[in-house]
């Protein structure tokens, strides 16, 4: 098992490492001008020097080391430099945003509260709602909570958060007054009223997010419980008149979490990622607000850096995920 | 006291009677949305509209323009002119005096050597200063002494107010940005996200494109302003929760250019807590005619005229009665109506503000589809294959392509106008573009606007200022793109209208609102009727404010936020 996973981790390395130099040729080709959102009043040649200065249009065999460089060196000492209080990254040269002019990774980091806060929290309701709904619709199929469970899990799938997050803003926060339909990113929890604060303004994004989580898992779980409580040592479980609770909530339970661990495990990555039409929505600004705003603007190391931490988490969960098999089916052994 | 001051302190007290005894942050907290975040708070490294003013309530020019496009003194006792001996009788150079005894937030002197220094770290070429056109002409930049600023032009220079003037020209301090010039610029993020400024606020915390939370300036040189202690600054999401934000729940005070639909915009009034402003400034929606021609045959040559100072070489969009009647067949009050609202006027004119420049030569206001088929029947247009479409003389059939930057309102237009010059027998093929490759100016980009591959394009364009002198020079035979230039130049129609030219360096050489507006009329209208383009919207700038929000003046000729330091709050 450790083998397996030194192994995989090793062939990440090169994995990785193509995944960024394609998306950085992609990002290359695209259209597109770091300068298109300057006024009209801006004179070109203006906007030319404008772009000299940022370096936009280096050729990709002096842009791409470059940045490989300041991802994987020069950013770690400034994390090094950061908790140790060293100072290894003086004058070196971190990848800045040519939207802000300010280092990347500071950026990123100042945008990571909020978005692990309301999409974490989003994924954690909506495993602890899609989990027990699962397993109640497979165990009662075709009953009336079935059912309704079914509708439930269709609308949320089917209506896109810029509907039902703006829907949710017109009834809460328009009609009744009740949540805030702006996200406040400098409020400062330090006492039970300002808690009180957070949770109000995190309930919107939260439950517009945890319904489509919902939706997705709790199919997830209902099938997949489907499918094991047919089969024979179910019955032979019963058969030895183990107490029904312990037949499916052990029994089925543990062996229909293997696909929906692979569903909750891939899906941590996208907590990381943020949620773009959501956090657009209520103002959350957090890293997926941040991705997009930096692909509006054409902020080429901005784009290139998000993309490139949302491939390196989607690659270690994914062995994450392959691990956790093994610790729930011990038939599953990669050695 | 003087005379000046009381006369002031007179005025400020009738306009803020509600606030008369207000003191500087009794008023709490205010709350302003721009639903463009600011990305950074140095408008010298961005030029964005969203940057320049939330900025502007933080670093401040020596005048700046008020909301009747004045210009009125910020940081100098009085603004300079020929009259008063400021400005140089060959308008050569401007001399700025600073009001005595203004000091920067942090509480050191503000002095000409902020303004000299200001001047060095636009100029410098290696620092990609976004506003350097403010300072073309100038030659050098003297201080005399510590209150004294002397601004010398490489020439006469009829307006002078071009550096230090307005909210794209404020003054940084010396002292914190002495390390940031040139190729340092972009290094000094903390310079960047905290300037140090003379205006109102100073920032508490900045989060690039999220918030800007700023609490009243301790050194302040008005002592009982601001009113507010404490500004938040949200950034981000879109124009129609920015608007919800005022008008309908509250949360906001302020929200910066609501493009919205004009039903839109009323349906939120009805929440009754906040007011839509609306300013207007010269920003005219207006369609391009291609004075070239496109075909794709052409190769290289093509959207390139052959004879740069020649007329135009399109197959039919250069004859008058082709234009005028396209022209005619738009029904103006409709797409107002439809498109803009209360933030849209009629216009015949590509410059139609300030007022002095306003030309009233033109009448558009009433739609005439029978006498505009009548011009093209009379030029000899006519359908003679019988599908509905005309052809020139010539057997070219009347067809164009109308390309413009993808937007609901846009697009609605391109729908409207489609459908009024079909019945005149024009047919139009519609199309639309990415805003950020159409007005990118990617050279190797066949969609952007200078390249202008197609007979007809609309966008909006407008100038800073109050002063169209180089907006009309994008009419200059010279200016028109062309891959010799790698497609730069703000010439987009390719228009050279013959003395066109002439006439506008005679602008450059007078002196005088007056006669400079009477030259601008006159150009204006010559660039109309010669086909370069059809002016359709006067558009304005819709902003609103909640009802709790008092002191807000909208302001198209300057930074929407520049008297912010006279907003205060009404109970309500």
């Amino acid at each position: 098992m450790l083998t397996y996973t030194i192994r995989r981790l090793v062939l990440a390395v090169p994995t990785l490492l193509f995944i960024s130099l394609v998306i950085f040729l992609l990002l290359e080709l695209a259209p597109g001008d770091p300068m298109a959102q300057v006024p009209l009043t801006v004179p070109a040649e203006v906007k030319e020097q404008m772009r000299e200065a940022l370096g936009v249009g280096q050729p990709i065999w002096i842009s791409f080391p470059k940045w490989l460089y300041q991802f994987f060196v020069v950013e770690q000492m400034v994390m090094i430099d950061y908790y140790f209080g060293t100072n290894l990254s003086e004058g070196q040269f971190r990848a800045i945003s040519w939207q802000t002019r300010s280092p990347v990774m500071d950026i990123v980091v100042q945008r990571l509260p909020q978005t692990l806060w309301v999409v974490g929290v989003a994924y954690i309701v909506g495993f602890a709602i899609a989990i027990p709904v699962g397993i109640y619709s497979a165990y009662k199929q075709y009953s009336l909570f079935d059912n309704l469970g079914t509708f439930i899990t269709m609308v949320g799938f089917s209506v896109p958060p810029f509907f039902s997050g703006v829907l949710v803003i017109v009834i809460f926060s328009v009609q009744l007054g009740w949540f805030p339909s702006i996200y406040d990113t400098t409020l400062v929890v330090d006492s039970w009223e300002a808690f009180g604060k957070q949770l109000r303004q995190m309930f919107l994004p939260v439950m517009v997010l945890a319904l489509q989580i919902t939706s997705q898992t709790s199919r997830f779980m209902r099938s997949s419980m489907l499918d094991n409580l047919n089969q024979d040592y179910v019955r032979t479980a019963r058969a030895k008149g183990l107490r029904e609770r312990a037949v499916v909530m052990v029994h089925v339970l543990r062996n229909s979490m293997i696909p929906v661990i692979t569903v909750m495990a891939l899906s941590v990555p996208q907590i990381f990622g943020g949620a773009i039409i959501t956090e657009q929505v209520f103002k959350v600004n957090g890293i997926g607000q941040l991705l997009i705003t930096a692909i509006q603007a054409n902020d080429l190391p901005m784009v290139q850096t998000l993309t490139f931490i949302f491939a390196v988490l989607i690659v270690l969960f994914n062995l994450i995920a392959d691990v956790l098999y093994g610790l729930l089916d011990p038939r599953i052994r990669y050695d | 006291m003087t005379f000046k001051t009381a006369l002031m302190g007179a005025a400020a007290l009738v306009a803020l009677a509600p606030a008369a005894f207000a003191e500087r942050g009794s008023d709490g907290e205010v709350r302003i949305i721009y639903w463009q975040a600011p990305s950074i708070l140095n408008p010298f490294l961005s030029g964005g509209t969203k940057d320049v003013e939330s900025a502007s309530m933080i670093i401040e020019p020596l005048a700046r323009y008020n909301e009747k496009g004045e210009l009125v003194p910020w940081l100098v006792e009085e603004v300079p002119t020929v009259d008063n001996g400021g400005v140089s009788a060959d308008l050569t150079s401007i001399t700025w005096n600073i009001t005595p005894g203004l000091v920067w937030s942090d509480g050191t002197p503000f002095t000409s050597a902020d303004v000299k220094f200001t001047y060095e770290y636009c100029t410098d070429p290696d620092g990609g200063c976004a506003q350097v056109t403010k300072f073309e002409g100038v030659e050098s930049v003297d201080t005399p002494d510590d209150l004294t600023v002397t601004v010398n032009f490489s020439g006469p220079t009829p307006n002078p107010y071009g550096p230090f003037v307005g909210g794209e020209s404020p003054i940084i301090q010396a002292a914190q940005f002495a390390d940031c010039v040139g190729a340092q610029a972009s290094t000094c993020t903390d310079e960047n996200f905290n300037p140090i400024g003379t205006g109102p606020f100073v920032v508490d915390d900045f989060k690039p494109n999220d918030v800007i939370v700023m609490s009243a300036n301790p050194n302040y040189r008005d002592p009982a302003k601001p009113a507010f202690a404490k500004v938040t600054f949200k950034g981000g999401g879109d124009a129609t929760a920015a608007g919800r934000a005022v008008m309908e729940t509250g949360e906001f005070d302020y929200a910066w250019n609501l493009q919205l639909a004009p039903d839109v915009i009323s349906q939120m009034q009805e929440g009754g807590l906040g007011t839509p402003v609306a300013g207007f400034g010269p920003l005219v929606e207006r369609l391009m005619l291609n004075n070239a021609n496109p075909d794709p045959a052409l190769g290289e040559m093509r959207s390139v005229k052959a004879d740069p100072n020649g007329p135009s070489e399109h197959p039919f969009l250069g004859d008058p009665a082709v234009y005028k009647a396209m022209s005619m067949a738009i029904d103006r009050p409709l797409l107002v109506e439809v498109g803009y609202g209360q933030a849209g006027k009629v216009t015949c004119n590509w410059v139609p503000a300030p007022d002095a420049f306003n030309s009233t030569a033109l009448t558009c206001d009433t739609q005439d589809i029978a006498g505009a088929n009548a011009m093209l029947d009379a030029a000899g247009y006519m359908d003679t294959d019988g599908d509905g479409v005309r052809e020139t003389p010539d057997g070219v059939p009347m067809s164009i392509l109308y390309q413009t930057s993808t937007n609901a309102v846009r697009q609605d237009f391109q729908a409207l106008i489609k459908e009024w010059w079909s019945q005149i027998g024009i047919e139009t093929e519609l199309r639309n573009l990415n805003a950020s490759v159409f007005f990118g100016g990617d050279p190797g980009s066949p969609d952007t606007f200078q390249k202008f591959y197609a007979d007809v394009q609309m966008y909006a364009n407008t100038f800073n200022g109050t002063d169209p002198q180089a907006y009309l020079g994008n009419a200059l035979c010279d200016k028109a793109p062309r891959p010799d230039t790698q497609w730069q130049g703000e010439n987009i129609s390719r228009t050279c209208i013959p003395g066109y030219d002439e006439m506008h360096a005679e602008l450059q050489a007078t002196a005088g609102i007056d006669a400079r507006a009477e030259i601008g009329r006159a150009l204006n209208d010559m660039a109309v009727e010669n086909g370069m383009m059809i002016p359709l919207v006067h558009r304005g700038r819709l902003s609103a404010h909640a009802n709790t929000l008092g002191g807000v003046v909208l302001n198209v000729w300057d930074s929407e936020l520049w008297n912010v330091a006279d907003w205060y709050r009404v109970d309500g």
